[in-house]
């Protein structure tokens, strides 16, 4: 028996707001969940980058000083080695949320500086690609849907299966090779022309840098220098893109919901933008995430063959000379990226399609 | 001719008008003939229903009209609305007249209506374009239109989803979205086959009402002569693409002159074969 005076439960103001927006709802409930993975993957890499076989104290000690205990002992204790896994874990977490992640043994820097200026590197190359891909790849999709087992339909088939099947280095070889050596049209590798300093650092993306300092010579050079690995890393995920986009149309396109909309003598653009790309997304953003992933371990091959000097270079050099803070920098900030993609995509699936906010 | 003829029986005057209509849609081999010469006549205020067997090409009637037919279709006969003959109008006419002067209501609204469209996105688009109605009158109009189709709380539904709401909701949606520019004709195609039971009759009876009120001439496809008998002025009966019996309701479904129709009623249940 409750009692009727039982006060009600009182709704605060942003809940309130919560209630009333069931989008914004949807959305910080997903947030909360990329927190608690960004945690499962600190676990993660930790875990993993200690089970891996190898000594680092035998592969940062030099030959002669391998030989001698007391300097691999003291190597072990300055780098907390000596002390149990769990203590480590709980000293490096510490040490992380005061974004601290030691020091890499390779340059003798600390970690983040290095990540400071290897991630956005990275992402201005993986962002740029996968911002092309996504309007070539949409474009090219919708066109063959609606160009079905036509003479154009056959063509970008050939186009697609290509771009999925060629592989990325030997295109970025050839692509280099033609564009720079032949041709000549091409700005030779690295991000910026030789001898041109960064812009002033406020996102890392040199492009973005230079539009904001107005330092126009520098935004082409790193503009120009972007083009070609970024079309490179596009090959793939265009194939990809198109093939799907095709079949997410060509299904929407067979709906009731889009006759129904044909039937109110609503204009054909708008029939295809608003009825038929509105359901058809939904399918391209899942694959689009996906794509990403492809498109970031593409970009390791890609920046060692143009000399970009980003994550996918950094962690190559880190992994091979078991340059154990760096590694675990690299895997930390990998695996917040994926989740962030993760997150972007239920986030578009939520604000492209209403049903899936309510759960 | 044939206006002279209804002019002379004295009914009321014809809106919608198909003679002979044919149709071939592509085959594996060459073309195959759905419709062999469909006549009918559709009337302001009256509900002229099409009933036949599964496949006999209602359907198909039906989209012929709106000129919604599948690829490759091609079409013999005439279409005549108000005197314009649809079949032979360009395209862009064509999509002009959809909509705005014949409209059509599909068989399950849990499909017809798009699932990532806000109501009021859906049944104020064809609106604005046809109407060249301001966001706001769009939105007026919209509301007055969900109150027609007796929508509890109009103004919260135009905010709403389509999943939202109960199928008999949705369907009384879809029909204030084909009512939304006045049209002169409408076609609902089996427009409570994938409703519950117990919805059905309330929709229909929601169709007799706006037909009588706004004076709409419907065509109402349905298989079932049970609805046919409660709701239809007068009726068709189809069968193979041939229009096999027409007529007023009493006369085609109480004394039948085709034996198709016959056996049609016989298959009602609760009826025994006299
Ligand atoms: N897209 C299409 N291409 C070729 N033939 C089709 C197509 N759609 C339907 N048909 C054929 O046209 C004929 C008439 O179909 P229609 O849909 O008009 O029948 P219906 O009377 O509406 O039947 P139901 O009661 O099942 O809805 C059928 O024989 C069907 O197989
Ligand atoms: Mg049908």
């Amino acid at each position: 028996m409750s009692p009727r005076w039982a006060p009600s439960r009182r709704v605060s103001g942003g809940g309130r707001l919560l209630a009333r927006h069931p989008l914004a709802r949807f959305l910080l409930r997903r947030t909360a969940v990329a927190v608690l993975l960004a945690f499962g993957v600190t676990l993660v890499t930790f875990v993993l980058t200690n089970v891996v076989p190898g000594d680092p104290a035998a592969a940062n000690l030099g030959q002669r000083a391998i030989g001698d205990p007391a300097v691999v002992d003291q190597f072990r204790k300055q780098h907390g080695l000596d002390q149990p896994l769990p203590a480590q874990y709980v000293t490096y977490l510490g040490h992380l949320f005061q974004g601290d992640l030691g020091e890499s043994q390779q340059t003798h820097q600390p970690v983040l500086t290095d990540l400071a200026t290897a991630v956005p590197a990275t992402l201005e190359l993986a962002g740029a690609a996968i911002a092309v891909s996504l309007v070539i790849g949409v474009a090219l999709g919708v066109v063959a849907a609606l160009r079905r087992d036509r003479l154009t339909d056959q063509l970008l088939r050939v186009v697609s299966l290509l771009g999925v099947s060629v592989p990325t280095f030997w295109l970025a070889l050839l692509a280099f090779y033609v564009f720079f050596y032949q041709l000549g049209v091409a700005p030779g590798s690295g991000r910026l022309a030789p001898g041109m300093a960064p812009p002033p650092y406020v996102t890392g993306l040199h492009t973005i840098d230079a539009a904001l300092a107005g330092q126009w010579p520098v935004f082409w050079s790193a503009a120009g220098h972007l083009v070609l690995p970024a079309l490179v890393l596009t090959a793939y995920t265009v194939g990809l893109l198109t093939r799907f986009t095709r079949s997410a149309v060509l299904d929407v396109l067979g709906q009731d919901y889009v006759r129904a909309a044909r039937a109110k003598g609503l204009p054909g653009r708008t029939v295809l933008l608003q009825y038929v790309l509105r359901a058809a997304l939904v399918p391209v953003v899942t694959i689009a995430g996906l794509a990403f992933g492809a498109l970031l371990s593409g970009t390791v091959l890609v920046e060692s063959i143009f000399a970009w000097p980003g994550l996918g270079a950094y962690a190559y050099r880190s992994a091979t000379t078991l340059d154990l803070p760096a590694v675990m920098g690299v895997g930390l900030v990998v695996g917040i990226v994926y989740l962030t993609v993760n997150l972007a995509v239920d986030v578009l699936y939520g604000v492209i399609d209403p049903r899936v906010r309510v759960q | 001719m044939t206006t002279t003829e209804t002019t002379a029986t004295g009914k009321a005057v014809e809106v919608l008008r198909i003679d002979g209509l044919t149709l071939d849609l592509p085959a594996e081999h060459g073309a195959h003939r759905i419709l062999h010469g469909i006549d009918l006549a559709l009337r302001p205020g009256r509900i002229h229903g099409l009933a036949g067997e599964s496949g006999s090409g209602k359907t198909m009637t039906g989209l012929a009209v709106l000129g919604l037919l599948p690829d490759g279709a091609r079409t013999g006969g005439r279409i005549r609305l108000d005197g314009t003959d649809l079949l032979t109008l360009p395209p862009r006419q064509l999509g002009a007249l959809r909509g705005r002067a014949v409209s059509m209501v599909f068989q399950d609204p849990s499909t017809s209506l798009h699932p990532m469209l806000s109501i009021g996105h859906q049944l104020t688009d064809h609106l604005r374009h046809h109407r060249k109605l301001d966001r706001k009158a769009a939105r007026a109009r919209a509301v007055e239109l969900l109150g027609q189709v007796r929508i509890p709380n109009p103004a919260a539904a135009l905010r709403s989803y389509p999943h939202q709401f109960s199928g008999g909701m949705r369907q009384r949606i879809a029909i204030a979205i084909a009512l939304a520019c006045d049209p002169q004709v409408l076609i609902a195609d089996e427009p409570t086959t994938a409703l519950d039971v117990t919805v059905q009759a309330g929709v229909l009876r929601l169709l007799r009402r706006l037909c009588d009120e706004l004076g709409l001439a419907v065509l109402l496809i349905t298989h079932d002569l049970g609805v046919m008998s409660a709701l239809a002025d007068s009726v068709s009966v189809m069968r193979r693409g041939r229009v096999v019996e027409t007529g007023p309701r009493g006369q085609v479904l109480t004394a039948p002159r085709h034996e198709y129709t016959r056996t049609l009623l016989d298959a009602l249940p609760g009826r025994n074969t006299p």
